[in-house]
Parts: structure tokens; sequence; C-alpha cells
């Protein structure tokens, strides 16, 4: 009994100050994974330079437009949005050599050789009125179908997937398969809100 | 047994040590500090995202700046109505203070990161595009270019 023992911590509580954290972690946190569309925005024509006339030939440009009843038209023909996709790409692939359709520009792609890269721009015009969810929709199709072009383009080329390849042989699809979408000055339409 | 004391014969069952525990909840503990990230600022708009399915992952979500746009949320609609309003950090502003924003946005980023800065646009879906063309219009005066329109991983039904 005359033995005096230094007794160990009672360590059972900081259980109870760890949960407790966890829980203000959990609750002013956000899992964070943010998505969505990456674009990059044309910059603004300087107001002093003259409109270069950089006239894309007609054939090249497949205009898309939104309208404020979100109905879409592509080339010049009202579309469904599941039809889109398949619209652009042989839009932009011209298996048929149409002359309506976009031509092909042969180029030599660094570390693969020439190629020849289609001059297809998508044009994506869209109304004031215009919801977002459509117009999102849209855009999702577009980059769905230059996605489902590098990914056959690598797959016949490197076997592979797109997503699965080397950086640099990613840079090459790129090269090849251009994801020309511009997104039109927008025009005053209709009365300003 | 006969170690200790030597009582003998009494069998107990000893306590089960809760010493490892506390390790286990603060091994979580880490575990959630670094996946998550700590919230923004205080939505005051109403969002929700548009479904697509060929989305990215923002990469660098350090440099990224938060445009919110959408209707505000019941308890601002008296003051501000319930059509679209553009949220930047924690007040509702028009298309004007888009221009500060993005500067004092780019003034927090390092030098070198500045290229990469992405503004992140979350708007509802069921904004009109009208007020989405005059923040893209006004980022490009702003030369901020690099732009994602937040959205939700959805189906590839459509």
């Amino acid at each position: 009994m005359g033995k005096k023992k230094v007794p160990a911590m009672n360590t059972s509580s900081t259980a109870d100050i760890a949960f407790l954290l966890l829980c203000y972690f959990l609750m002013t946190t956000t899992m964070g994974s943010q998505t969505g569309l990456s674009r990059r925005l044309p910059p603004m024509p300087d107001p002093n330079q003259k409109v270069d006339d950089q006239k894309v030939n007609r054939r090249n440009i497949i205009i898309v437009k939104v309208n404020s009843a979100d109905k879409i038209m592509a080339g010049n023909e009202p579309i469904a949005v599941n039809q889109l996709k398949d619209k652009v790409k042989t839009f932009l692939t011209n298996p048929a050599n149409d002359p309506n359709l976009s031509e092909r520009e042969t180029k030599e792609i660094e570390n693969f050789g020439p190629y020849a890269v289609s001059k297809g721009v998508i044009s994506l015009q869209n109304d004031r009125g215009t919801s977002y969810q459509a117009y999102i929709a849209v855009q999702n199709e577009l980059v769905k179908a230059i996605n489902e072009l590098r990914d056959e383009f690598a797959l016949k080329n490197f076997g592979k997937k797109y997503a699965n390849l080397q950086e640099e042989e990613q840079k090459v699809v790129r090269d090849c398969i251009p994801s020309n979408i511009s997104e039109a000055e927008p025009k005053d339409v209709g009365k300003k809100r | 047994m006969s170690k200790f004391g030597g009582s003998n014969n009494k069998k107990e069952v000893p306590a089960m040590t809760s010493s490892s525990l506390s390790d286990i909840v603060f091994m979580l503990l880490f575990f959630f500090m670094v996946t998550t990230q700590m919230r923004e600022d205080e939505q005051k708009v109403i969002i929700k995202t548009p479904e697509a399915s060929e989305v990215v992952k923002l990469e660098r979500k350090d440099l990224a700046a938060y445009i919110n746009i959408g209707s505000p949320t019941l308890q601002y609609q008296a003051q501000w109505g319930t059509d679209a309003r553009i949220q930047l950090n924690d007040s509702f502003k028009t298309t004007q203070d888009i221009r500060d924003f993005i500067a004092a946005e780019r003034e927090s980023k390092s030098e070198a990161d500045r290229a990469l800065m992405t503004i992140n646009i979350k708007a509802d879906q069921d904004v009109r595009m009208g007020i989405i063309t005059e923040v893209k219009q006004e980022l490009r005066r702003c030369s901020a270019l690099k732009i994602m329109y937040n959205a939700r991983k959805g189906g590839s039904n459509n």
C-alpha cells in the first residue's frame, strides 16, 4: 500500500475530443470535386485593329444556333439535341468528301507525320433567352463529338483510348483533331432586358 | 497469471483497451481534413447545376474563382427579388463589379499561377443565357479567358 504509483492518464476522452473535431470538419467542409466543361474564351478584339478578313470558307463553318425556346438549328435545319453529335462528327470528318462539308488540309504533325486535319469550325450562337441547361446540353454534345473523334483516332493509331495515352501522344491527337468551338459574339437580338 | 498479485482463480475479462480508438478517429479526421475543402462562402443564390456527361475535373482548386449565378435564396428574395443575380464572394453584385473581383482574385494568386486561374461559372440550370453572356463578355474584357461551366456528372442518355 505504501507504493505510490503515478496512475496512467485516462485517455478514454481523447476519442471523444477527436470525434468532436471530426464532426466539426465534416460540417464545415465540402467534399470538393468541382466538375464542369472547360472552355477558353476568345480574347476581346482590339477596337483599334481593323477587322481582319480572316474569312473562313463557308463550307468550313457549321453554325449551331439555340433559340429562346431551346430549339436547336445546326447547319440550316432544325435538329434534335441527340442527333447533334453525329451531325457534327460527319461534318468534321467528312467521310464522303461532300463539297458542302468541311475540308481537310494536310499538315505536318510533330512526332506523327502528315495528317489531313479538318478545317471545320463549330460556331455556337445563342439567344439571350436560351436557358443555361439547353446551352450546356449543346456544349456537352459538341465536346462529346470531339472526344469521340479523338478516341477513334487514338484507337486507330495508338491502340488505346485518348485518356490512356501518354502526354505526347495526347498532344498529337489534339493536333490532329483540334477542338474548334467558337462561341460567337453575342448578337443583340430582341429587346434588351 | 500468477505473476500479478497471485490472488488467482478470479478470471476477469479485462476491459477492452480503448486507447487505439482515438488513433483511429484521428486517422479519420486527417482523411477528411485532407480530402475536403472549407466551404468557400455562404451561398446566397440557389444553384442547381445542369448535368453533362463530358465533364472534366477542375484541376487546381486553389486557382479557381467562383462566379455564382442564380435566383436569391428565400431569405434574400424580399430584398433582391427572384430574378437571376450574380453572387461574388459574399454579396450580390452586378456585371460591372466583375472587373474588380477578377483583379482582386488575380492579386491573391502568386505571380506564376495567374495565367492558370480558372473562372468557374456556377449557374443555375434555369438561368437565361443573357446574364451569362454579359458575364462572359465582361470576362473577355478583363482577359480572364480560362473558364469552366460548372456541371454535374450526369447520365449520357441524352
